[in-house]
Parts: structure tokens; C-alpha cells; sequence
């Protein structure tokens, strides 16, 4: 059960920022978790329009292709802008 | 090496003096502070509040700093970032480096705040006269990080 995080714009835009998922089957990449979350409609059509979303899979940076796996941790977020 | 996110202000002269306690040896320490400007796009700001990614964020600044000492010969390095509600003026960011000379020291200090800006995980939200609204990243802020290439 993957722990997926969402943070700033896009934690308001959907309105939480955590949740414990149960990994579909088939689904083993940000690329098909992207995918599933977004089929639920509504705001969270927008995980795969944004052309500028980033993902993090254990606190590390990811890639369309990252593995994701049941005990991950994955967090979407916008561009960062700290500092 | 010290990196640190904190919701309480900072001392500049304190984290001074720890940078050069823990640099022994440096003849040069550069430090760099960011604070909240009360303008931005033109609008009044009346606050920002800074978000994080408790855990990542503490990691990606360690990570950067490690990046610089790898680059350049530093004795000491030091990172607070604040998070939470800030009002204009208040302090943002202390970077302080420490080397034998400035020419290090100058450089690996700027090098940590343009990567921190595009790598490390905060997000400001601003509350000004225009309404509130996330900062979007600054393409700037991507071509200051570009210029540092990949070593």
C-alpha cells in the first residue's frame, strides 16, 4: 500500500494531502500511477495534463518510468519555489 | 556540515560565529540571507507562508551542501530555511560557507542558493493585495541553477 503524498497548489486543488492506496494490479510506474489516479475524474484529471508536475518516490526525485512499488512513498507537488 | 528548516527566526550573527567555529582554518566566510520582499508583481505583499516536504526537503539540502563541499575546498557549510507564516522583511534563508580564500567560498555559497531554488522542495504562498497565490518557479531561477551544469 503505497503512501502518496500531494503538496501546495496541488494538495488544495485536490484536496487532501495524503491517502494509503491499494496498487492496482498492472500498475508498477509514476507513468501508471499517474494513470490510475487520474481516472477518477475531476481535479485529479489535471495529474495528467500538468506539464509541469514533479514526483518524488521515497524522497527521491523520480522519472516517468520510476518503479513504484506497495511500501513507497510517493509525493506530487508543483516546480518548488524556495529559497 | 549543518542544514536545518525551522519555523523560528534565525540569528545571522550567531550562525556566523557557529560557521566559523566549525570551519578552523577557513580565511573567508560568505554568507547569503534571503528575506520576503513586500512587493511582488507589482501587489502589496502582507504575507507569505512557506510549505515543506518534511523529511525530502532536510535531505535535498544536505544533499546540495555535500554537492558544493564535493566541487569546492570548504570548511564548513551552513543551511537554516524557514517554513511557515513570514511577513515582509523577515529573514527567509541563511546559506554561510567557509573556505581558505573568498574565491571558494563566494562561489559555492551562490551555487547552494540557485540549486536550493530549483531543488530543494518548498513552495511559497503569498498573500498580497491582488489576492493570495502560489509562486510559480521563476524560469531565472532555472537559468542562475543551469549555470551550474552537472559535475
Amino acid at each position: 500500500m503505497p503512501k502518496i503524498l500531494y503538496f501546495a497548489s496541488l494538495r488544495e486543488a485536490l484536496g487532501r494531502a495524503s491517502e494509503q492506496i491499494e496498487l492496482p494490479p498492472g500498475v508498477g510506474d509514476v507513468t501508471g500511477l499517474i494513470a490510475f489516479l487520474a481516472a477518477r475524474g475531476g481535479p485529479w484529471e489535471q495529474l495528467a495534463t500538468l506539464g509541469n508536475l514533479r514526483c518524488a518516490v521515497n524522497q527521491e526525485m523520480a522519472k516517468p518510468d520510476s518503479p513504484v512499488t506497495g511500501g513507497d512513498e510517493v509525493a506530487f507537488f508543483p516546480p518548488v519555489s524556495g529559497g | 556540515m549543518s542544514v536545518r528548516v525551522q519555523e523560528d527566526d534565525f540569528d545571522v550573527a550567531a550562525e556566523l560565529a557557529e560557521l566559523q567555529a566549525g570551519g578552523a582554518g577557513a580565511g573567508a566566510l560568505v554568507s547569503f540571507v534571503g528575506l520576503v520582499r513586500d512587493l511582488s508583481g507589482g501587489a502589496a505583499v502582507s504575507e507569505m507562508s512557506l510549505e515543506h516536504y518534511p523529511g525530502m526537503t532536510e535531505k535535498a539540502l544536505a544533499a546540495i551542501a555535500g554537492e558544493a563541499r564535493r566541487r569546492w575546498p570548504l570548511n564548513a557549510v551552513r543551511v537554516v530555511h524557514r517554513v511557515g507564516r513570514l511577513l515582509p522583511g523577515e529573514r527567509i534563508v541563511f546559506v554561510g560557507v567557509a573556505s581558505a580564500h573568498r574565491g571558494a567560498a563566494f562561489a559555492a555559497g551562490e551555487f547552494i542558493i540557485d540549486t536550493l531554488k530549483t531543488r530543494a522542495p518548498f513552495w511559497k504562498r503569498e498573500v498580497t493585495s491582488a489576492g493570495a497565490r502560489w509562486v510559480e518557479a521563476h524560469a531565472a531561477d532555472d537559468a542562475a541553477a543551469g549555470r551550474w551544469g552537472e559535475r
